[in-house]
């Protein structure tokens, strides 16, 4: 049997309210990580500017404005 | 063997975008190590011979007195670029995920690339032209909020841009000229921008005596590292998609006894 298989395209979950809900919630959780590397000046991290500092190089090469 | 589409779950499709997002995020903090380093050490440099001549600095860099060295904050960019890859990664994902029936496209990878491209655009292109990132050494840091909020309001525009440069596309029928509907596309998105563009204040925050080559390769590697991780992201999380419609093990065949 040839082994060559074809690509199947993929079937996405429905997009159903539980989805949309969970989905909500990922994007949350994400956007908070994108913040904590790209704007928190420590009022989240708890860290105080350590991880502000840390990233410092991070952010002026993303673009994101730093200080 | 008919070409029945494989049901995925949401979970399956966004463990592919946060590593796509990891792998994507590592890529960017290479080529910002190696060409972005040099220009942010330079700009420090700058920074702290200001400092030095007795204005304020904003905040320190100097390795005596840093909460974190340089040493460390070079290693922190890779922790930087690979968080934020892991979290656009993410989105990527999720939007994937909501948006693939809406996509008009039976290519999966042209679905995980073209939603690539639009982040690309909106998130990265649009705000670079308004507000161009900035080495340290420029910027007040009296004015951080008011920055903060002009770029995210860009980045908002950016991609309510691009979303209006596809309904415009979509409005004319397929039946019409592509040229007609590129133009429309084009046009939508170009009218959106401007509109920002116009809108938000400028900000021109450059000392004078800041040097303008280094302003300029700063800001040219500043976009590169955008693009390589935005450019990575699309390619890994198709890469992976056409892995996960295509799986390596295989069940096994029948065996006649």
């Amino acid at each position: 049997m040839a082994k060559i298989q074809a690509v199947r395209p993929l079937d996405p979950p429905a997009v159903s309210p539980r989805t949309l809900v969970i989905a909500a919630a990922v994007v949350a959780g994400l956007l908070l990580l994108a913040y904590l590397v790209a704007f928190d000046q420590g009022a989240v991290s708890r860290s105080g500017m350590f991880l502000h500092e840390l990233m410092h190089d991070g952010r002026h090469l993303l673009g994101v404005p730093c200080h | 063997m008919p070409l029945t589409a494989r049901k995925v779950t949401f979970g399956q499709l966004l463990l592919r975008g946060l590593l796509a997002g990891l792998i994507a995020g590592l890529f960017a903090g290479t080529f910002a190590y190696f060409l972005g380093e040099p220009k942010v050490d330079a700009a420090i440099a700058i920074e702290e011979a200001q400092a030095g001549a007795g204005e304020p600095a904003g905040h320190s860099h100097d390795d005596e007195e840093a909460l974190v060295s340089r040493d460390r904050q070079k290693g922190g960019l890779f922790l930087a670029t690979g968080l934020y890859g892991v979290a656009m990664g993410g989105l990527l994902a999720t939007a994937y995920t909501v948006l693939r029936r809406r996509l008009r496209t039976t290519d999966d990878a042209r679905a995980a690339l073209g939603l690539a491209g639009a982040a690309l655009a909106g998130l990265v292109l649009v705000p670079f032209v308004k507000y161009p990132p900035n080495p340290p050494a420029v910027g007040d840091p009296s004015t951080i909020d008011q920055r903060t909020i002009s770029y995210l309001s860009i980045v908002v525009i950016g991609l309510v841009a691009v979303w209006a440069g596809v309904l415009a596309f979509r409005s004319l029928r397929p039946g019409a000229a592509e040229v007609a509907r590129l133009a429309t596309g084009a046009g939508a998105f170009l009218l959106v921008v401007l509109v920002g563009y116009v809108l938000l204040p400028t900000i021109d925050e450059v000392p004078e005596t800041f040097p303008p080559s280094l302003l300029y390769s700063f800001r040219l590697t500043s976009l590169g590292t955008q693009v390589t991780l935005w450019l990575t992201l699309g390619l890994a999380f198709a890469a992976l998609l056409a892995r996960l419609s295509t799986p390596a093990v295989r069940e096994p065949e029948p065996v006649a006894v």
